[in-house]
Formats: structure tokens, sequence, C-alpha cells
């Protein structure tokens, strides 16, 4: 098995580290803060970033020094950096890691961007079922205060920044940027209509970057060793850097892998997560959270990087690989993540509200072998109509999984409906039914 | 009353927005954490500290879900049934929680003890199938875990099984599930 230089992944590979002030700053920690702060001005730290080639690894991509560079450059009141610490992704658990173990990584990342595009207040959103990494972070926080990293006068430079941990409270869209500030803000998470984005209306209507934490947490990495070294990583120039890949399912060792992007998936597979977890084969895999189309074993040889996984008819997403074994059952497996898009939908727009129910109707109703074969174009058609129509990227998101299994697997659904037609169960529905 | 007795706690959580309502959600916690649900008295007065008025303390209330309007037993156990737990075995976790204890999901034991949930992805799918009891995640359960963990629970009031902070790559030493 190959090997990778780990980078954010480092200081947590030995089991002792246990991520406290101290230990930080023995692997070198605070440097790049030490090395940025009023030396080097916040223009060129932007600049820095853009040149490594830093994409956002909270699920769309973008190019993390242009997102900060949208924000207006005369503005004189306060702006904020929010770090998005919901995931609630189905299959991604790399952030949980990183808050968990090496907290003050975070930390100083927040403390790079947050000089870089003018922010003296900060705050991370946390799912609220991550009570230990908040308090983690917490006591964290405490540490680099009391220590001087954070709050007012920093080093004496006359740079204040302050950073809070705001807990949010179970509902999975809060991790859509603008629903996070709606919640941060005390409303329901609901998304509010772009433009205006958040760069120029962001909470409190303020100009605001929100971030995810694994991209906050490269930024230390890049101030210490240069745009050249990271975007060197990876397949440059599109997707630079390292990817931690969380890999779930069927495999013999799930867990956290961090590689640089680019190596392929029947790498990341079947070498560094073990391979299968027995003799059966792999015959699905999702390559980046619940919200990606599904692909196939044809698609192993996939390089792990934006434009590869889109080329493949998916996308990199949230980094949260999930394999699936011989004898899954597809349908089935579609209908769970549906149901998952349904019990999250925030309401706000009727395809996305109404789409959901329906689609969870007619594939329970599939599976509980009451289907008909005009279903698969109602669901079809359904899921047309949902993707692009909806307020926030969610409507796109929750149409993959139907679509991609329908694609790629299309006969087990007919299965279905032929053992349904075989037992003659189909009977006319009084309108209105609920199925 | 919350303001009474936890007033200097209020005060912090205030001082970190420059807007009221963004306390919205840690006081409602706060609440919560008082009385192990969100009362309606709780709300008025959250309301009133807030400058808000009820129904706009209710309306975001209702729509997080871990904020319980209604009381649950002493240890919710809620086990995530999303895909990823599912394809290694969540819903045999659920029904082995349901024999155990006699309810199904969404109910609470006679005695309150445990009210059971099935809930969405938490964020551990490498180390499923998993549940939340509390504020405390258990990984990688296993029948025989599981015993244990409700006999812990009913004894001591917690479990020594719980996870702490992610550990990847596991220690070589680690017991596995
Ligand atoms: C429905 C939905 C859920 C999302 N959930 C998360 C999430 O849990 N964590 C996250 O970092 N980004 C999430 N995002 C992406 C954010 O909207 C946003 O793009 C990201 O936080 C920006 O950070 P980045 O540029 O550093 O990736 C989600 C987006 C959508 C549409
Ligand atoms: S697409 Fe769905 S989640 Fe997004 S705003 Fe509309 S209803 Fe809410
Ligand atoms: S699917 Fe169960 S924790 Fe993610």
């Amino acid at each position: 098995m190959k090997t990778y230089e780990p980078i954010l992944l480092k200081n947590m590979m030995q089991p002792e580290y246990a991520g406290s002030l101290p230990e930080y700053e023995r692997a070198g920690g605070y440097q790049a803060l030490r090395k940025v702060l009023g030396k080097v001005t916040p223009a060129e730290v932007t600049a820095v970033v853009m040149k490594s080639g830093l994409r956002g690894r909270g699920g769309a991509g973008f190019p993390t020094g242009v997102k900060w560079g949208f924000l207006p450059k005369d503005y004189q009141g306060p702006r904020y950096l929010c770090c998005n610490a919901d995931e609630s992704e189905p299959g991604t658990f790399k952030d949980r890691q990183l808050i968990e173990r090496d907290p003050h990584q975070l930390l100083e990342g927040m403390l790079l961007a947050c000089y870089a595009i003018g922010a003296a207040s900060s705050y991370i959103y946390i799912r609220g079922e991550f009570v230990l990494g908040a308090k983690i972070l917490e006591a964290a926080i405490k540490e680099a205060r009391a220590a001087g990293y954070v709050g007012k006068n920093i080093f004496g430079t006359g740079i204040s920044i302050d950073i809070w941990v705001h807990r949010g409270a179970g509902a999975y869209i809060c991790g859509e940027e603008t629903a996070l500030l709606e919640s941060l803000e005390g409303k329901r998470g609901l998304p509010r209509v772009k433009p205006p984005f958040p760069a120029t209306h962001g909470l409190y209507n303020k100009p605001t970057v929100v971030n995810n934490v694994e991209t906050l947490a490269n930024l230390p990495h890049i101030m210490n060793r240069g745009a050249e070294w990271f975007a060197s990583i990876g397949s440059p120039p599109k997707s630079t850097g390292t990817r931690v890949f969380c890999v779930s399912g069927h495999v013999a060792r799930p867990g956290n892998y961090e590689v640089p992007m680019g190596i392929t998936f029947r790498e990341l597979i079947y070498e560094q997560a073990g391979g299968m977890r027995s003799d059966k084969k792999l015959k699905a895999f999702i390559p980046g959270g619940a919200s990606a189309p599904f692909l196939t074993p044809d698609h192993l040889d996939v390089k792990l990087d934006f434009e590869s996984v889109a080329l493949a008819g998916s996308m990199l997403g949230s980094g949260g690989v999930t394999v699936m074994e011989e004898g899954t059952d597809m349908v089935w497996a579609a209908l769970r993540l549906m149901e998952f898009f349904y019990h999250e939908s925030c309401g706000k727009c009727s395809p996305c509200r109404e789409g959901s129910s329906w689609l969870v109707q007619i594939m329970r109703r599939i599976v509980n072998k009451r289907g008909r074969m005009a279903d698969l174009e109602t669901l079809t058609d359904l899921c047309k109509n949902i993707a692009g129509r909806t307020v926030c990227a969610f409507g796109d998101a929750e149409v993959s999984p139907i679509l991609s299994t329908l694609k790629h697997w299309r006969h087990e659904y007919v299965t279905y409906i032929h053992a349904a037609e075989a037992a003659n169960l189909i009977r006319p529905e009084p309108a209105g039914a609920k199925h | 009353m919350l303001k009474e007795k936890y007033q200097a706690e209020i005060d912090e959580i205030l001082s970190r927005y420059p807007v009221k309502r963004s306390a919205l959600l840690p006081l409602l916690y706060l609440a919560q954490r008082e009385e192990g649900y969100v009362t309606e008295t709780a709300m008025q007065e959250i309301a009133g500290i807030l400058k808000l008025t009820p129904p706009q303390v209710y309306e975001t209330a209702t729509f997080y879900t871990m904020l319980n309007l209604k009381p649950v037993g002493k240890f919710h156990l809620q086990v995530c049934k999303s895909l990823m737990c599912a394809l290694v075995g969540s819903d045999t976790v659920i029904g082995w929680i349901g024999t155990k204890l006699g309810i199904k999901p969404g109910e609470t034991t006679q005695d309150k003890l445990f009210t059971l949930s099935s809930v969405e992805c938490l964020a551990a799918c490498g180390t499923g199938p998993m549940m939340q009891v509390n504020d405390d995640y258990y990984e990688r359960l296993t029948e025989e875990k599981l015993d244990r963990i409700l006999a812990d629970l009913r004894q001591t009031g917690t479990s020594s099984l719980k996870t702490g902070p992610f550990m990847w790559p596991e220690p070589a030493n680690a017991v596995k599930g």
C-alpha cells in the first residue's frame, strides 16, 4: 500500500496526542499565526490562499480565496467568519475527528481567515449532537484566549479576534450556509434566496464568509509551507491538496483516510480501506456523501478529484465514500436515503416539500410490492421537476439516490414491480390515499 | 425561573452576540438542561429575556429536533438509521433494543427510564452501528455491548463503553466491538 504524508491528521496519528495547546505548540502550532499577523497584509494572505488552489471541503468545492475576495473592500462595519461544523451529510465524519482530536488546528485556521477578511468576531456553528466536540472547542478557545491567541490585541498587533461556539439543534438543512446564518440569528433554519450572497449580506446582513472545518484547518499549513507547496499536492491545477475521505459501508477498514486528491477510488477502497469486508464483490458506491449520485464498479478507476468525479456523473461533495457489496438492495438503499431527505426538507419551497413526500410514498409503495410500472416514469418526472427548481441545492441532492439507482439498477425496481403484479396486490387506490 | 437561577450564565450567553435573538438556541438548551425538556413557561420567559413574542420562540423551538417539547425518558437512546449505519446493521440494533425494553421507536418505557428514537446520521458512519444516549456516543454496537450499556445505565447512570474523542486510526490494542 502506498502511504502519503498526512497534513491535517498528522498530529492525531499519534494516539497519545490529546490536542492540548502545549502539544499543538510543540508540533509547530500557531507559528503560522505569528508569522502572518501584522506582518503579512490581509490581501497577501488572500492572495496566497488563492494561489494555493484551496477549494471548499464542505461540498460545493468553491475556491476559498476567491470567496474571500467577494467581500466588499471599502465596507467599514463589522464582518463575520462562520465555521461550518454542522457535518450532517450522511456518510461524512471527518470534521468530527478534526474538531475532537486537534481543535487548535481549526482555531488557528479560523484566526488566519478572520485576519484575511477583517473579521473581529467568528462563530463555530457545530451540530447539536456534537456535545463532546463543542466542549473540546470551548476548552481550546479558553486555552487560546489565556495564551493570547484569541481575544483583544493579539501579539500586541492591535488586532482583536474572538471565537464563539454556537450549537445547532438537529436540522440537516442548517449545514446549508444561509440556513446556518438564519439559525445563528435565532430563527428557523430556512435557506435564504440567493443572491444576495453571504459575502455582502450574511450574518446580521453584514459581509460574511462561511467555510467548512476542513477548509479552515488547511490554512495554517498553507501559510507555513507556502502556496506552491500546497498546489503541488493532489491533481493540480484544479484539485490541490489532500482530502480526508470518510469511507463507510462494506469495507474491511472503514474510517478516515487523508490522501492527495487524484488517487483512484480503487486505491482508496482496496488499498487504504483494506478492500471489501468479505468475499462479496463491490456492487455500488457513493463518492461524496448522500447527495452524490451512486456509481458502479465501472467507475473504480475514476480519480478522486472535483473534475473527474463530476465527469463520471456524480460529485466529490463532502468526501463521504460509502461502499456497498453484492446483494445490497439498491431500491432499499435509495429509499433509505430518500427517507432522510424527506425528513430533513425544511419545507420552505413546494417542489422540495411536496416532492420529497411523494417520492418517499412511491418508493415505499414499490418496496412494499405495491408498485406499478408507471411509478418509474412518475419518479423520474418528479425528480426532474424538483432538481433546479428549489431555493437551495437540497433539491438537486434529494433526487440523486433515486435517479442514479434508476439509471444503473432499473431492473431491481422492475423486479419489485413484477413481484407486485404477480402477487396481484395492485388495487385501484382511492384518491388522496396514503401509501 | 431561569433568570433567577442562571443570571450570570444568561448574561455571558447574551454577551456573545451583537443581536439578542441569536441567544435563542443557547437559552432553549439551558431550559432543556434544567427540566429535561423545554416547557411552555420557559419559552415565555425566554421570549421576555430576548424581547421576542412567544410565537417567535415556539416557531423556532419546534423547528429543531433536539429540542424536546415534551418529557423524554431519563436515557434517550437515539439509534442512527441512515443508510451507512443501515448497511452494517442498525435495523437489527433497533430491533434488539425494542425487544429488550419492550418499546418501539418514539416510545418510552413505563418506568420513564428509556426513550427509544431512530434518528438520522450522527456523523459516525465509519463506526456504525451506533447510537447517542443523551450527550454520549456509543459506536460499533453489538448485542453484547448493548446489554452492558443498558445495564450500566440502569446501575450507574452512564457507561464506560461510551466513545471519547474519535480515535483513528484505532490504537493497535483497541478492543474491537
Ligand atoms: C443541503 C445542504 C447541506 C449542507 N451541509 C453542509 C455541512 O454539513 N457542512 C458543510 O461544511 N457544508 C455544508 N453545505 C455546504 C455549505 O452550504 C457551504 O457551501 C460550505 O459550508 C462552504 O464552505 P467551504 O467553501 O469551505 O466548503 C451544505 C449545503 C447544502 C445545500
Ligand atoms: S430545497 Fe428543500 S431544503 Fe432547500 S429551501 Fe427548499 S424546501 Fe428547504
Ligand atoms: S449513517 Fe449512521 S452515523 Fe452516519
